[in-house]
């Protein structure tokens, strides 16, 4: 695998890029440097930001340097080794049916698949949250298997409901609010990825791992009254590989 | 609960302090003071910590009313003057604190040499912090006053009823409103998506800050830049400062308001002790780049805190508003004032 190289970005923020396309592996050594990188503690670094190819350091030039952090930074890449992170797994239920799925067709269509055969393949796997981005608790997964790199709306909508389940390019999204978007809409989650009423307004983080789990129109709701009722805790377990 | 009342909003106030920088791993925008400098001048001159959040407002401020016992406030990031409704109407240069008390009420003069103020309050606002922060970001409806903008007849709550008298601070010369020359940058992360005629066009160029300007970015207008890769990257981090080309190749920079991520190569980025100048820059205004490399950004951010720090160390005791004709009303009234001393 190539090595990863440092790219500037001002004097607040060091990017240290291990690829340009996406690809899994590519994004789990991204994590992996982030969460060495926090256990360091080194000084001076006010965030650490993983994407899809490439970990963003935010730091406090008051603080430390970029020639400081590229130091730390190099040191940790030196004894990188190929080991699994501990992860969290979750269930999460989507309705993949009716006013929840508004674009399926129009994707099976482009898929060259029936409905059911794409809902089953969205769901068959646990998805890794590669990136968080876009909004707060707004999560980015994948990679779905080929038949899914499908481009973007040639014309974004104003308006997707909150929770909307959306696929593009091999990849997945959860619509956290109300906002406008330009993937497609194949489901619906009763359940809040972004809530700032909550103890932890934010559900998910970089690295954890989603399950989607198909249920039927009736389900959805009666899970939503629960969601509504604050009732209802979506369900995770840590996994040590 | 008692503070302001909201009388006329203006153009959109917010509630920002220095933002929530360490949530931006889960997708959480910074936010925070469009010019940090002004926010913690403002905040020394009412004796506040630095990062205290302030209203901020952009091109025509609030009216407010006083409805705490006393409140003290000051003025920053223009010249335009605070104007006091009391017995009588009078004007008060900013960049010097000031005591209200009940009843009266503030609003600003046009600000025209800023495209960003801040009125800051003693002891703060009374509001939740949302990731340790109360700047407001109102497309995900979190921080300042329920999420949102400030509208006419909110009740801004604030921490202190009322304000010991005391004597007042000002800064008599806020030298950094004055900063010219061009916005320095850092080439990268994706320089290499530029051809080199098209950066050496870059610094070349006087750009215009567009109409499309806000919390979150400035458009703006001027030689469009060249793509030499395309202009669809995998989405990587973005920072304040960080300057993006979409396909149209007019650059926009991006603010305190801006996306965690994002899928549009960055030719550079404006270093941090030029992000307080821009963030007071508006509509209308040109500006140019000059090239600098990170060692340089980072020792002109701390030259600059240094000169901060100067200045913090230059307020000066300021003379007391009083409301004369109050008091002199009151003395009618209380018949200390004999009528033989006004013939």
């Amino acid at each position: 695998m190539s090595e990863p190289v440092f790219l500037p970005a001002g004097d607040t923020a060091l990017v240290v890029q291990f690829g340009e396309a996406v690809d899994a592996a590519v994004n789990r050594r991204v994590r992996h440097l982030a969460a060495k990188l926090r256990e360091s503690g080194a000084k001076g670094i006010v965030d650490i930001v993983p994407t899809i190819r490439s970990l963003m350091v935010h730091y406090d030039p008051l603080e430390t340097s970029a020639g400081a952090l590229r130091g730390a930074i190099s040191d940790l890449l030196h004894h990188e080794h190929g080991e699994e992170d501990a992860y969290r797994l979750w269930s999460i239920p989507v309705c993949y049916e009716g006013d929840c799925a508004p674009d399926l067709e129009n994707v099976a269509r482009e898929m060259k698949l029936d409905t059911g055969e794409v809902v089953r393949r969205h769901a068959a796997e646990p998805l890794e949250v590669f990136m968080m981005g876009f909004l707060p608790g707004f999560p980015y997964l994948g990679l779905l298997p080929e038949e899914f790199d499908i481009p973007r709306l040639f014309e974004p909508r104003v308006k997707v409901p909150a929770r909307s389940i959306s696929v593009a390019v091999r990849q997945t999204t959860v619509y956290t609010v109300e906002c406008p978007g330009g993937w497609h809409l194949i489901g619906q989650t009763p359940v809040e990825f972004f809530d700032p009423e909550r103890a932890e307004p934010i559900l998910v983080a970089a690295g954890d791992r989603i399950r989607f789990e198909p249920v039927s129109v009736g389900e959805y709701e009666r899970i939503r009254k629960a969601v509504e009722a604050d009732d209802y805790k979506p369900v995770s377990e840590e996994i040590v590989p | 609960m008692s503070g302001f009342r909201v009388i006329q909003a203006g153009f959109a106030p917010t509630l920002q302090d220095f933002g929530r920088p360490a949530f931006q791993n889960r997708g959480v925008p910074v936010s925070g003071a469009l010019d940090p400098v002004s926010l913690r001048i403002g905040n020394a001159l009412v004796g506040n910590d630095g990062g205290t959040a302030a209203i901020e407002f952009r091109l025509v401020g609030p009216t407010l009313e006083v409805t705490a016992e006393s409140i003290r406030v000051a003025l920053t990031g223009t010249r335009a003057e605070l104007i006091v409704e009391a017995s009588e109407r009078v004007t008060l240069p900013s960049y010097q604190s000031v005591m209200l008390r009940r009843g009266q009420r503030l609003s600003l003069a046009p600000v025209s040499d800023s495209g960003v103020a801040y009125l800051c309050v003693e002891g703060g606002f009374d509001l939740p912090a949302v990731f340790d922060s109360l700047s407001t970001y109102g497309r995900s409806r979190i921080g300042g006053y329920h999420g949102r903008a400030l509208k006419d007849g909110d009740e801004l709550p604030l921490r202190l009823s009322a304000v010991e008298e005391r004597g007042e601070l000002r800064l008599e010369r806020p030298v950094y409103l004055d900063e010219t020359g061009p916005m320095r940058v850092v080439l990268g992360p994706q320089r290499d998506y530029f051809s080199d005629a098209s950066t050496a066009a870059f610094f070349d160029a006087e750009y215009t800050i567009s109409r499309e300007a806000d919390r979150m970015g400035m458009r703006l207008e001027g030689p469009a830049l060249e793509h030499t890769r395309g202009y669809n990257i995998t989405s990587d981090g973005i920072v304040t400062g960080a300057i993006q080309v979409p396909g149209n190749g007019m650059p926009i920079i991006l603010l305190a308001d801006h996306q965690t991520t994002g899928g549009y190569p960055k030719i550079g980025t404006v270093i941090s002790a030029d992000i307080p100048r821009l963030g007071r820059m508006k509509p209308g205004d040109r500006l140019s780049f000059t090239e600098i490399d990170v060692e340089g950004a980072e020792d002109a951010r701390r030259a600059q805190e240094k000169a901060i720090r100067k200045l913090l160390d230059a307020l000066t005791p300021a003379a007391a508003w009083l409301d004369e004709a109050a008091l002199y009303r009151e003395n009618l009234i209380s018949g200390v004032v004999q009528v033989s001393d006004s013939l």
